[in-house]
């Protein structure tokens, strides 16, 4: 009833059933198809990128120079920036410099914007690699011991303290965490410094304000998946086996639920990629989260396309490292085709 | 009362290599008035016949008739209705089971039952399967398992259809509840004269219920004829096989001796075939007792697709020739 | 109207209880529980405060009063004061309103928009739905503060944009599960069944799906809104929400951080007011969540009571095992109680057999008899809170009753066991070989080449083909006939003297059936090995064992010989029962025998025989005194008062 036309679709039907015959090996496929996918994912993101300009209301050339400032200066400025030019032209421009590294020109500093982000990436890199290894670290060993000590309705009041506790450290949000951090360990004991970027003490307090939430959450999430998985019919089926506890919870049950922590953990890290936006305002971090804000509020478009494309790219690697571990720690969801 | 035919109906999920054609070419003619029993294990593409005979699969190839008319889905009557394998997802848990079967009662067209008479006809319809209809404000979670699948009659006995599809019906319900759906079915087709589809696994349950049997598998009918014959005197390998597997309180035992063949033992073994990749020539020839790989001569197996030209339609190279008494009557 | 009408004979089809199960009932349950009701008392205070703080405290929230600025806690400003002298605490109670309205508004139109996303595939056609759920996926994965960051930009600074920004923000998540929701419902039968009916697409999804996703996604919802209030206080904080001369908690936080060193109050007190109005949605969100998804019974069982002494029905039964040396298994009066909502549950009460080497018995019952307890209750399997007790448990001559751990190497090398479910048995992230090999390297202390080279030989022992190529694999890779094979090879690497075997077949094909069926029946009279079956299928019991032990409500009811099912069975279930099952012999031109009445459920046992309600038979001493099981002839067991001679 279907009828084959020459639509993209059937392009891409072909293209991989193409490759699917050249090596009829599953995970080529997933390869191929998780690939397609963050082609896809890229260009959406650039397309985003390049049109949230275009989408603002109003004339943003007039926004950066202000209601008084000439007509003259206002054109030759858009022509500067190349916004007189056609949309299609526009966006070919822009596509060609994101593959050759030329990201625009920063209205506030004058310096390219690649300049600018290589200056800055690398702190915010550090942050958010520091905070999610400190928030898997604390979270996975916590949430499993959780699980073997509550599981069948034990240790009731342990699970009520943890579960209280792990909610309210998880809905306290991470820049007031920071602000309060700053309280007590720097005005009240003032054993931590709270500005800058300086020698290792000064990457405490950051990394703890974006680790602690997504920590408690995580722990949380681990035991929940922990105590689903001790359920499950092949765990039932380790016990009948004889095996010894520990065995049965590390090598059955942990596996099995950190594919879906890991899912969940996925999402955390790219919310903690977001997170140093606001950690980094807290803590005069000079990262691209200070950036950002204040080139949102000082109108430096091009800046902000740079970074916003730069977190962007970053979210989509954190999903894509996820996705990989996930098909190796669970060989059916590999398999599983979309 | 409708005669319902497949002619030559094949429909195939997924495209290009990976495909998987579920039903291959069924030809399958459901008498007016009459009961015809599709039995089939998993794979076997029973369920997915029944689905794209009331049109929730469409059909790669193949027509699918209703007194001899094309089926269309259109809006009004439906002819054709399908009661569902599981009694605790084929009733909407949030919806009662009044509302539940007056929804599939027709709005437009000659048969619309409207306003107040709606409430009268869900009460009718009720009380024909055994239901209580003071209940009708009850939800599903109120029910049993055995009362669930009958209100799912009555709801398509709503519709007042000329066929109705059942599958599986009873095989989600406890052996003692399952005879009164069965009684039930047998009783109000005999009543209203429906055609009726009517597919499981079972081979008990349909010799209760039909007049004539088909078996499906891999997608195609390998025997069809009428249910006393083909179960006394089954043409086909896998229906000799079928009979044979099922477990008879008082009958032979099904572990009897094994086999003293050593290549009977190891087809008896072989792994059913896996529907994406199904074996060529006939399709059950890696697990046939009188196969290419019990007698050497039978080559023929592996290569060509067997016809329907047989005793009941049998689809085996060496099943008996169709005698002339049966080429008059219909199939 | 017809002959077999017997479901309209009142008395044996109770009608259940109608629970109040409308969904304002539900959720006023959820407000019962401490977590639920401390929760929602939380949401209604900050709600109350939200409509009434401007109301009453507007003035003081604004009065500047330049004598004061800055000045930090005091008893006439509790919070102090900001920097133009404004009374912090009265700000922050007005600001109440602000930002709770602005995440309200933002969450309406994140649920709006998504769920306009989410439910736009099932009504469009394939292509374009197709390509909307694509866009979604990849927006999903963005979170919530950059998308919020991108669309500020766009809708610009200040409320109403970051209004917009947030809420377009959370439209991708709500949209993913609100298509999750309605991809989990369109599944179900019942919309096949409308869509069969002639039903519409749009109406189905107005009174089809849109119901059946409400309840998950106004809890979502409601969580939602907390993180709207988190994620709006995080924009007003870093100077991209609400501007001034408005003031919502992110702004109020924003200004006293700057002063943080000499004013700590100032930037702290806001703090707190986010945590703990986030919090209220958070809590109230998912502890309706708890309450409308699961019902976990929590219980506690009483402490053990005295052991009561041995029940004369298992007396006779155990006589003639004890006197067999080579008794495998050996039960008296085993019992399993469950902690249940109104008191404890017995799903298995005294249940006594015995089973030799070599020999096969089978245990036949429907839902809710306790079959499949009483098999895990033999393995040792039953964790808390379910609690089994039995007079006597000997397996192979040790005691059992001491408790599982004492006896780990004895049961994982002798006690073997086969599930139900193939598909979900085995560890999917493991290959076959290596849980197989597991076993013995754990009990034998083989190493890992003798341990792999046995599980091979046990899968082939099986009749798995190519068993060297299969150990390597996945279990996902075998078919669900292979599966129980492998699982009986699992068994098999020991050397065990029982097999118990759940419902080994129910979910395999009737062809397929036959084969494991054989298997057991070959290992059985190759190896002495003794099974126990366990089965819903009178006729696969009846077929593969000597003994069939019926059970129902918990009990044994009759223990008999399998030549006998067909013509001799004494309790009137068992009769009833072999009666229902149709077979290649039933009379055409009867109605099929039915039990009126349906099965007991393990919390409604009552007083006196389980079966009364439904039996032909029954009298007043039925109702009144449960029977016993004693001897109707040579190895025959029934309880029944009336059981025919």
């Amino acid at each position: 009833m279907t009828s084959v036309s020459a639509t993209p679709r059937a392009v891409t039907d072909w293209a991989r059933g193409a490759v699917g015959s050249a090596t009829d090996n599953a995970w080529v496929r997933f390869a191929v198809r998780r690939l397609e996918r963050l082609i896809v994912s890229v260009w959406v993101l650039l397309t985003a990128a390049f049109a949230m300009i275009h989408l603002i209301p109003g004339d943003p050339v007039r926004a950066v120079l202000g209601p008084t400032a000439s007509p003259q200066l206002v054109q030759a400025k858009r022509h500067d920036l190349g916004l007189d030019q056609p949309l299609y032209r526009q966006y070919g421009h822009y596509l060609h410099g994101v593959f050759t590294g030329d990201f625009g020109t920063s209205l506030g500093s004058g310096l390219p914007v690649s300049q600018v982000i290589s200056q800055r990436l690398p702190a915010t890199l550090e942050l958010a690699v520091l905070a999610f290894a400190v928030a898997v670290l604390l979270a996975i060993p916590i949430g499993v011991l959780m699980s073997v000590l509550t599981r069948g309705g034990r240790a009731r009041r342990t699970e009520l303290t943890f579960t209280s506790t792990s909610v309210v450290l998880g809905a306290i949000p991470e820049f007031l965490l920071a602000v309060a951090l700053v309280y007590v360990f720097g005005v009240n004991l003032g054993w931590l410094p709270v500005a800058g970027r300086s020698g290792p003490d000064s990457y405490i307090l950051p990394v703890l304000s974006l680790a602690i939430g997504p920590a408690a959450v995580l722990a949380r999430i681990v035991r929940v998946e922990m105590l689903a998985v001790l359920q499950a019919d092949f765990v039932r089926t380790a016990r009948a086996k004889r095996l010894r506890a520990a065995a049965i919870y590390l090598k059955h049950a942990l596996p099995n639920a950190v594919t879906a922590t890991l899912t969940l953990g996925g999402l955390l890290l790219s919310a903690m990629v977001a997170g140093t936006v606001l950690v980094e305002n807290v803590f005069a971090w000079p990262g691209l989260g200070s950036t950002i804000v204040q080139s949102i509020l000082a109108k430096d478009y091009p800046l902000v396309q740079g970074i916003v494309f730069v977190y962007g790219i970053g979210v989509l690697a954190v999903n894509l490292v996820v996705d990989v571990a996930l098909a190796l720690l669970d060989p059916r969801s590999a398999i599983r085709e979309s | 009362m409708a005669e319902l035919r497949f002619e030559d109906v094949t429909v195939r999920f997924g495209s290009g290599r990976r495909a998987l054609t579920a039903v291959d070419g069924v030809q399958l003619t459901v008498p007016s008035g009459g009961v015809v029993g599709l039995v089939g294990e998993s794979g076997s593409g029973k369920s997915t016949l029944a689905r794209a005979a009331v049109g929730l699969t469409p059909l790669a190839g193949g027509r699918i008739l209703l007194d001899g008319v094309p089926v269309r889905p259109s809006a009004g009557r439906r002819p054709m209705q399908m009661v569902f394998q599981d009694p605790y997802s084929s009733l909407d848990p949030r919806m009662r089971i009044g509302d539940s079967v007056a929804e599939a009662l027709p709005r437009r067209g000659p048969e619309a039952v409207t306003g107040s008479a709606r409430r009268a006809e869900v009460a009718r319809l009720l009380e024909l399967v055994d239901i209580d209809p003071a209940r009708a404000g009850h939800y599903p979670a109120q029910l049993s398992g055995g009362q669930r699948q009958r209100v799912a009659l009555a709801r398509a006995l709503a519709g007042r259809p000329d066929v109705i599809i059942a599958d599986e019906i009873t095989s989600g319900l406890d052996v003692s509840i399952q005879g009164t759906v069965l009684n039930l079915v047998r009783d109000l087709q005999r009543q209203l004269g429906m055609s009726l589809l009517f597919i499981s696994h079972n081979l008990a349950v349909v010799r209760y219920v039909a007049s004539s049997i088909a078996v499906m598998y891999l997608g195609r009918i390998v025997e069809h004829g009428p249910t006393d014959q083909v179960l006394n005197d089954p043409q086909h390998p896998y229906t000799r096989d079928l009979l044979a597997a099922v477990p008879d309180t008082g009958g032979a035992g099904m572990l009897d001796e094994p086999h003293p063949d050593p290549r009977v033992r190891a087809v008896a073994d072989a792994e059913p075939a896996d529907p994406h990749a199904p074996p060529p020539g006939c399709r059950y020839h890696p697990r046939c007792p009188i196969g290419p790989l019990v007698l050497a001569d039978r080559e023929i197996c592996r290569i060509t697709e067997p016809s329907t030209d047989h005793r009941h339609h049998a689809a085996c190279h060496f099943a008996t020739a169709k005698d002339t008494a049966e080429i008059g009557s219909t199939s | 109207m017809t002959a077999t009408s017997t479901t309209t004979v009142a008395p044996s089809e109770p009608v259940i209880r109608a629970p109040r199960s409308g969904p304002a009932a539900r959720w006023l349950a959820v407000l019962r529980t401490p977590v639920g009701a401390s929760a929602g008392l939380l949401l209604a205070a900050v709600l109350i405060m939200a409509v009434l703080a401007p109301i009453l405290w507007t003035d003081d929230a604004t009065k500047i009063d330049t004598s004061a600025i800055g000045q930090g806690s005091s008893s006439a400003h509790w919070v102090g004061t900001d920097a133009l002298g404004r009374d912090l605490f009265f700000r922050v109670l007005v600001a109440t309103r602000l930002s709770i309205g602005l995440a309200l508004l933002a969450t309406l139109i994140a649920v709006g928009a998504g769920l306009i996303l989410g439910t736009l595939p099932a009504l469009v056609g394939r292509r374009l739905g197709r390509l909307v759920t694509a866009l979604v996926n990849i927006a999903v994965a963005f979170p919530g503060l950059l998308l919020a960051l991108f669309f500020a930009v766009i809708f610009g600074i200040g409320a109403k944009g970051a209004v917009l920004a947030i809420g377009f923000a959370g439209a991708p998540a709500f949209a993913r599960l609100a298509q999750t929701l309605v991809a989990g419902v369109s599944e179900r039968d019942y919309i096949a069944a409308a869509r069969v009916a002639g039903v519409g697409r749009f109406r189905i999804v107005l009174r089809h799906v849109l119901p059946n996703i409400a309840e998950p996604l106004v809890v979502n919802a409601t969580i939602g809104a907390g993180g709207a209030l988190l994620g709006f206080a995080g924009l007003s904080f870093l100077g991209l929400g609400v501007q001034a001369p408005s003031y919502d908690w992110g702004r109020l936080l924003g200004e006293g951080l700057n002063g943080i060193y000499v004013h700590p109050a100032a930037a702290l007190a806001p703090g707190v007011a986010v945590v703990i109005a986030g919090l209220a949605f958070n809590l109230f969100g998912e502890a309706v969540a708890k309450g409308l998804g699961q019902s976990v019974v929590v219980g506690h069982l009483p402490p053990l009571p005295r052991r009561r002494p041995a029940r004369a029905d298992g007396t006779e039964q155990a006589a003639q095992a004890a006197s067999d040396s080579d008794t495998v298994l050996d039960v008296r009066d085993l019992t399993v109680t469950f902690p249940g909502p109104a008191g404890p549950v017995r799903p298995v009460r005294g249940v006594t057999l015995s089973i030799r080497r070599g020999e096969a018995v089978g245990v036949v019952g429907e839902s809710g008899s306790g079959k499949s307890l009483t098999a895990l209750a033999l393995a040792q399997l039953i964790e808390e809170p379910g609690r089994v007790e039995a007079a006597r448990l000997d397996f192979l001559g040790t005691d059992l009753t001491a408790g599982a751990r004492a006896h780990r190497h004895l049961l994982g090398t002798k006690f073997a066991m086969v599930f139900q479910d193939p598909m979900t048995s085995f560890n999917p992230s493991r290959r076959i070989g290596g849980q197989l090999a597991e076993l013995v390297r754990e009990h034998g202390g083989l190493s890992r080449a003798e341990a792999r080279t046995r599980a091979v030989d046990r899968l082939r022992a099986v009749r798995v083909p190519a068993p060297e190529r299969r150990a390597r694999q996945y279990p996902h890779e075998f078919s669900g006939g292979m599966r129980q094979r492998a699982m009986i090879a699992l068994g098999m690497m020991g050397a065990p003297a029982l097999i118990v075997a759940d419902e080994p077949t129910t979910a395999l094909d009737v062809t397929v059936q036959r084969q494991v069926l054989r298997l057991l029946d070959s290992i059985r009279t190759a190896d002495d090995v003794a099974i126990l079956l366990i089965s819903h299928d009178v006729a696969v019991v009846g077929q593969v064992c000597e003994r069939v032990l019926v059970m129902y409500a918990g009990r044994i009811v009759e223990d008999l010989p399998s030549a006998e099912l067909l013509t001799g069975a004494l309790h009137p279930y068992t009769r009833a029962l072999v009666a229902a099952v149709p077979d290649m012999r039933t009379d055409l031109h009867q109605p099929l025998a039915v039990i009126p009445g349906r099965p007991v459920s393990p919390a409604e046992q009552p007083r006196g025989c389980a079966f009364a309600p439904r039996c032909p038979l029954a009298t007043d001493k039925c109702e009144q005194e449960d029977p016993a099981l004693v001897a109707h002839g040579p190895g025959h067991f029934v309880a029944c008062w009336h059981a025919h001679g």
